[in-house]
């Protein structure tokens, strides 16, 4: 199947429309409360391409490795990511770009710290702020307690990803507060921005209220800084530089709420992500102890040889490996990736037109029976050489999207989940404070998070 | 038995962790220009390629056997 720009377009026909959203909103409310449920019956009474209505707005959702290769392979002229994420916009800041076109992304790779150099490096940061973090669990032989894995994981990945994005000295100067505030700012990613994403709802307004207080607590940062010079011996980062930036008057170029912003959206791709996918692997290991014993034993194999985390995290752990990818294509961060059309495309014989919205969707095409046998079981075995089922199918194996737009962060997000638990599992042990089957996610919001509570025990390992 | 490495150069976003797998095969120019220095390599560079395939973050790569 291509992407064919259609000039003969009288034998294609319109995608077929899901059931129910007879509404003045259309699917809009279902969106919001189960989106899931929404996108399965798309496939299930559609197909591979179907349609359903989110206000005023058609939104074409295709699932199948066909039509997701068309999606994935389109360019910029085709469909067209930065006008697809209204709600993304009050969270960075007008003027801060949700993507850069692969172009320019190609550019940035190269100077950016997600390079694949720099990678020992932040594995070795990664490995300190998770022994920061649990240095908290006590010393003691016996030391045990109960942690809710949403704010754990989430406070944990808001000091790595800033001590590797922005710098060392920035993170020192966070604490939980900037994660909480963090988290308002990701709860305030309701579907209703869709139709206004400055509607008065309640997370909306702490959304605003949020952004507020971390330009807040950038702003005090900044005039500490401005206060007093960095100390010699000391490296700058990344905040440094973008406060040495001044006007010919000797003002300074960015102010608080724009540094703020890009700071948002530089951490936003690989938060919420690396944080969900943190904790489902370890709530999926718990629910599986073959696996779990499995992992503790290869991890355990691994330090034998004395070497640090940070190399370890570099090596192939294969059965780990495969626990974080079962994890993500179960539960999947993003659950629905948007594109806009911008003219007229043919998908398996429909057409689109330009201005629908056009979806591809890892919570549905993760989970396709043909491509992923027993696909709602935790089976990390099928991605073991020679199953290899995630490369199998790129185009229906999708937590980090898939062709040009594919995750740029991918490598970087297995190397930190694979020191996380490098350093937690060799010196802890864990276990499901509820239930098994009551951990879910919570996806009334586009940024999809664990839903609290969601509580585990720690204790220390003997001899740990 | 023999192989041979093909770059799906619509995907490929010169990340350049293929040359870091294997820097006898592959190599990553500042401009993210990839250039495949043997087409068919030597049997023995078989796992480093196998490990740029593995993970290429675009999975721009393939590796085809030949007879």
């Amino acid at each position: 199947m291509t992407a064919a720009v259609t000039s003969d377009h009288h034998d294609l026909r319109e995608p077929p429309r899901v059931s129910g959203g007879a509404g003045a909103t259309g699917h809009l409310e279902e969106l919001r409360t189960d989106p899931v449920e929404l996108m399965r019956r798309v496939r299930a009474e559609c197909g591979d391409v179907g349609q359903f209505r989110l206000a005023d707005r058609d939104v074409v959702l295709l699932s199948g490795a066909e039509a997701n290769e068309v999606f994935f392979r389109a360019d910029e002229d085709q469909l067209d990511q930065a006008e697809a994420y209204p709600f993304m916009t009050p969270i960075f800041g007008e003027g801060v770009v949700f993507d850069a076109p692969p172009e320019r992304r190609r550019e940035m790779l190269h100077n950016q710290a997600l390079r694949d150099k720099f990678m020992r490096g932040h594995a070795s940061t990664i490995a300190a702020e998770v022994d920061a973090m649990v240095a908290g669990w006590g010393a003691a032989p016996d030391a045990r307690g109960e942690i809710d894995l949403l704010d754990w994981f989430a406070e944990l990945t808001i000091y790595t990803s800033s001590a590797c994005l922005i710098g060392k000295r920035f993170r020192d100067q966070l604490d939980r507060r900037f994660a909480a505030l963090y988290h308002d700012l990701e709860r305030g990613t309701d579907a209703l921005a869709f139709v206004d994403p400055y509607a008065p709802i309640e997370s909306f307004r702490r959304r605003d209220e949020a952004r507020a207080g971390l330009v807040g607590l950038v702003q005090q940062i900044m005039e500490g800084r401005a206060a007093e010079p960095l100390p010699a011996g000391e490296r700058g980062d990344l905040l440094d530089v973008l406060m040495s930036i001044t006007e010919p008057d000797g003002q300074p170029h960015f102010s608080a709420d724009e540094i703020t912003g890009m700071f948002i959206s530089m951490m936003f791709a690989g938060h919420h992500t690396t944080s969900g996918t943190a904790a489902w692997t370890l709530i999926e290991l718990l629910r599986h102890p073959a696996e779990m014993a499995a992992v503790v034993a290869e991890l355990d194999a691994l330090h034998a040889d004395g070497s640090e985390v940070s190399y370890q995290a570099l090596r192939e752990i294969p059965r780990l490996e495969a626990a974080i990818k079962e994890a993500l294509r179960l539960h999947p961060p993003l659950i629905l990736l948007l594109r806009v059309a911008k003219q007229e495309l043919a998908v398996g014989g429909y057409r689109i037109a330009p201005g629908k919205l056009v979806g591809a969707t890892p919570a549905i095409s993760n989970r396709i029976p043909a491509d992923f046998p027993d696909p709602d079981g935790f089976v990390p075995a099928r991605y073991l050489e020679p199953r290899e089922e995630d490369l199998a199918n790129p185009w229906t194996w999708i937590p980090f999207g898939a062709g040009r737009h594919r995750c740029v962060g991918a490598p970087f997000a297995m190397m930190q989940l694979k020191a996380i638990f490098s350093v937690l599992l060799r010196s802890w042990t864990f276990e499901l404070a509820q239930p098994p089957e009551s951990y879910r996610n919570d996806h009334s919001k586009m940024v999809v998070q664990l839903q609290q509570p969601c509580l585990a025990r720690y204790r220390r390992r003997a001899g740990g | 038995m023999g192989f041979r490495v093909e770059v799906d150069r619509g995907l490929c976003q010169g990340h350049g962790v293929c040359a870091s797998e294997a820097p006898d095969v592959f190599a990553v120019s500042k401009q993210g220009e990839l250039t495949v220095l043997a087409e068919q390599p030597p049997v023995e560079l078989r796992r480093a390629v196998e490990l740029a395939v593995k993970y290429c973050p675009t999975h721009a790569l393939k590796i085809v056997d030949e007879a």
